[in-house]
């Protein structure tokens, strides 16, 4: 069985103290340990951002790739080898900014692979501008008169494409979270989990205390997470309650249902020296 | 057999009409049963970006011995429209021939040529008699011309009963349209044209396909289990065929959102250890080219077919050029080692796309086929390809069930060959770390100086690998005299026409050569160098403005060219504008 130790790596740890990716790193190993999860089977993609980072920190396969790019790596691999748990992490900028177009088709596709939005709401290693999260006014070294645009809304817009599989975490409670990811690792199709994620460097306002005061749990509230329309009712707070938790889920097809060749063994297993074209050469002759 | 052309022993069609009268569909079903029928073939498409309206044409070449490319002249025009007539009627050869609707109104003055000869025919008659959709006017059309050449209309009626099996009705109505056709032809026509191409009776055999076809084939025969592409023009076929033929290719083919999308699930599928591949044209490689860059750090092999056309930007979507060859070996930030491999024939789209799927492995770098559209969609008879003439090796893969070392797993070890040897992934005891970062042994992210280093150093030793490997396959290829007087040089497409003036050359007593350069990257710079060495004269041949194969031969092999031809308006070259070429050098 892994153990916590087992998921460990050498390298150093760079990102700064108190950081929100702390507990998000922390949750996600722990729900591969509760699941009983082999290191082997686990692929972590990564794209661009302090999020990127995650790939040096947990001892799983995994790769790091460029910005934007997080969804279709993740897709392919899975479809490649459906042995493989994909987990896919993506900053708010990666998922919805330069891969906002990925996600939405991810999400229509309904690949069975999870994806982490590590939201902090904010630009970390570029050092502090704007993020297509970030609230409508916000002054950042890139808006010094304040974010024009109105912020995208990572719960919505995973409702409007569809996705199988909606919810929201908080890095600050890090029991909720562990259970979310193990819920979403475990659930079969395309499963979003947006985390709020305190910036200590570059956000001064969506801070610890601004989460503590405001965050509360849907299932505590009574909300049926098969329900659409409610889910886009709360999907839309955003104030002196922020919820999180599991807004919906339905099960669909997963994408790999729709291709012949991935009925037998794993595509990386397969054998490829067993195909004669001699067949397909006729229709030339 | 026989081939009796006007000015060789060669015919050329040319069947044109408007976009959406089956043009390219009735040239290479003619293509097909003259193949059938013992000769060889070449047909080229040229049509404007537009599903109706707007001239299409398509030229087809027949002879008894091998063709690379279409002629210069036309011996029998298809005219489906008037328009036809009046675009191509100079294109003719003394002699030659038109077989039109018999009611098209033609004054003495459009035509201008009294050197040529008539055959009205009555397409539109006959397909209402048959009771037809109008597109079958082209069957009727085809029917004459086999008549008028002295080819035999039972192969052209099986060639009809293979590509339609299965739709009996409308198999049926083209069978009685080139009867029909053929009857009036020879009934009103008889033998009075002097072209012929009488079959001998024996199909030896050989198989007529684009180069879209082949790399589409080549790729299935190295074992490629992961397409995913965009459409775009010309390498759009690539995708629908692989699409159509999943089951058997047993093969995941997709249309992602984008390019970008493609080329990056290309590389998750290789990175999980399975052979993938993508195809675009020079706008979709752009948009392709940061994820290039992320296949050469990471070390994971992906394959990609451009079709060039020309640019800059959306330029002329369904026309041909070479212009991407500078663009397409430099693409992407920093260095790195890449294969860039160029075909020239279908039979080398085939066989280059193997090697293509190989090297990329072997050396776990970004492999590209360059192609351009005269290339891919072009029609070519060819020998049956060989399936085990390549073969499949995929380097340093371990396949095993458990990662049983002592040392622990390293996905970028240090080597001597600087290849590091690769381990599918989910496998027992190994997890695999791939890192955009620059990275160290394990995969970590480091800018440490002398890991920095020493990973620089492993990515291009391999490199210098890949170059030992690439001179053995046969990088340069030279046709022709060996004491040349005058020795054309050019890669990809252009080396069926340079074929074509090489033969037009020796029936002239001019001794030249044809020096077509393989592979790109890494560049043969002592293959080439040894092919131009007393080659006489040099000329370059090349479709685009800047001579951008001259660049690479100069800055690697020292050579400079003092002539060359150049052609930049999207057609192909022909065999005589070569040869006028030559003789203007000489």
């Amino acid at each position: 069985m892994v153990t916590m130790q087992d998921l460990a790596t050498p390298a150093t740890n760079t990102w700064c103290p108190g950081c929100g990716n702390f507990g998000i790193l922390m949750a996600m190993k722990r729900a591969i340990v509760q699941l009983g999860l082999e290191r082997e089977k686990v692929v972590a993609v990564t794209g661009i951002g302090c999020h990127g980072k995650m790939t040096n920190y947990i001892k799983v396969n995994g790769i790091h790739v460029i910005h934007g790019r997080v969804l279709p790596v993740a897709t392919a691999i899975k479809l490649a080898n459906r042995e493989l748990t994909v987990i896919g992490f993506a900053g708010d900028g990666d998922a919805f900014n330069i891969g906002m177009g990925h996600f939405s088709h991810a999400a229509r596709r309904n690949p069975d692979i999870t994806l982490v939005v590590h939201d902090n709401l904010i630009y970390g290693l570029t050092t502090g501008q704007t993020s297509p999260t970030s609230k409508r006014g916000l002054k950042t070294k890139s808006t010094p008169r304040g974010v024009f645009e109105v912020a995208v809304n990572p719960i919505t817009q995973a409702l409007a494409s569809d996705a199988s599989f909606v919810a929201r975490g908080y890095a600050g409670d890090m029991r909720h979270l562990t259970e979310l990811f193990k819920e979403a690792i475990t659930f079969p199709g395309f499963a979003m989990v947006d985390v709020l994620q305190p910036c200590v460097a570059w956000n001064r306002i969506n801070t610890y205390d601004f989460y503590k005061e405001r965050v509360y749990k849907l299932e505590e509230e009574g909300h049926d997470p098969t329900d659409l329309m409610k889910a886009y009712e709360r999907g839309r707070e955003w104030g002196d309650r922020i919820p999180i938790g599991v807004f919906y889920k339905v099960e669909r097809p997963v994408y790999r249902e729709n291709f012949p060749v991935l009925k037998g063994a794993p595509l990386a297993r397969q054998k490829l020296d067993g195909i004669d074209i001699s067949g397909l050469l006729k229709e030339f002759a | 057999m026989k081939c009796i052309g006007f000015r060789d022993n060669s015919v050329s069609f040319l069947v044109g009409g408007q976009a959406g009268q089956g043009i390219t569909r009735s040239g290479s079903l003619l293509g097909k049963a003259l193949m059938r029928g013992g000769f060889h073939v070449f047909g080229a498409n040229d049509y404007p970006s537009v599903i109706r309206g707007s001239h299409n044409f398509y030229v087809l070449r027949a002879s008894d011995e091998e063709v690379h490319s279409q002629a210069d002249t036309v011996d029998l025009l298809l005219a489906l429209n008037k328009e036809t007539i009046l675009l191509h009627k100079d294109e003719l050869t003394e002699g030659g021939g038109i077989i039109y609707d018999e009611q098209t109104e033609l004054s003495k003055g459009e035509l201008e040529r009294g050197d040529i000869n008539m055959y009205p025919v009555p397409l539109n008659a006959i397909v209402e008699e048959i009771g037809g959709p109008s597109i079958m006017r082209n069957t009727v059309a085809l029917g004459a011309a086999i008549a008028l050449v002295g080819f035999d209309a039972e192969i052209m009626k099986g060639v009809i009963s293979d590509t339609f099996a299965g739709r009996g009705g409308i198999i049926e109505m083209n069978h009685r349209a080139v009867e029909m056709g053929f009857d009036y032809a020879r009934e009103n026509y008889g033998d009075g044209f002097r072209c012929r191409l009488e079959p001998s009776g024996e199909n030896p055999g050989r198989i007529m396909l684009t180069g879209n076809d082949a790399v589409a084939l080549g790729a299935i025969q190295a074992g490629c289990k992961f397409y995913a592409a965009y459409p775009m023009t010309p390498a759009s076929p690539v995708l629908h065929y692989l699409a159509a033929k999943d089951m058997e290719a047993e093969m995941v083919v997709i249309q992602p959102e984008s390019e970008i999308a493609a080329l990056t699930m290309v590389l998750g599928a290789a990175y999980a250890g399975v052979r993938a591949m993508t195809a675009t044209s020079g706008g979709g490689f752009c948009l392709m080219t940061e994820a290039l860059g992320l296949a050469a750090m990471t070390e994971t092999p992906v394959v990609l077919m451009i079709g060039q056309r020309p640019g800059p930007s959306t330029g002329m979507a369904t026309y041909s050029a070479q212009a991407d060859l500078l663009f397409t070996i430099h693409a992407s930030q920093g260095e790195f080692p890449r294969v860039v491999v160029a075909p020239g024939d279908v039979a080398e789209c085939f066989y280059l796309t193997m090697e293509a799927f190989n090297l990329a492995e072997k050396y776990q770098v970004p492999a590209i086929i360059l192609t351009d559209k005269y290339l891919i969609e072009s029609h070519k008879s060819t020998e049956p390809f060989d399936p085990g003439k390549v073969g499949i090796d995929r380097g340093d893969l371990l396949i095993v069930d458990e990662w049983t070392d002592a040392e622990e797993y390293k996905r970028y070890k240090i080597t001597e060959s600087g290849v590091s040897p690769r381990i599918l992934l989910g496998t027992r005891g190994a997890t695999v770390l791939a890192n955009s970062n620059e990275h160290t042994e394990y995969g970590y992210t480091t800018t440490d100086p002398e890991r920095v280093m020493a990973m620089g150093e492993k990515r291009f030793r391999k490199g210098n690998a890949l170059k030992k490997e690439v001179e053995d396959l046969n990088p340069v290829k030279v046709y022709g005299a060996e004491d040349a007087e005058v020795t054309i040089v050019g890669w990809g497409s252009t080396k069926g026409p340079a074929l074509e003036a090489l033969k037009m050359l020796r029936r002239d007593g001019v001794k030249a050569r044809f020096v077509q350069v393989v592979y790109m990257a890494p560049f043969p710079a002592e293959a080439v160098g040894a092919a131009l060495k007393g080659g006489g004269k040099l000329l370059l041949v090349e479709a685009n403005r800047t001579a951008q194969l001259g660049a690479l031969i100069k800055l690697n092999s020292g050579f400079t060219f003092e002539h060359f031809l150049s052609k930049v308006d999207g057609r192909p070259f022909n065999p005589g504008e070569i040869y006028d070429k030559v003789k203007e050098v000489l």
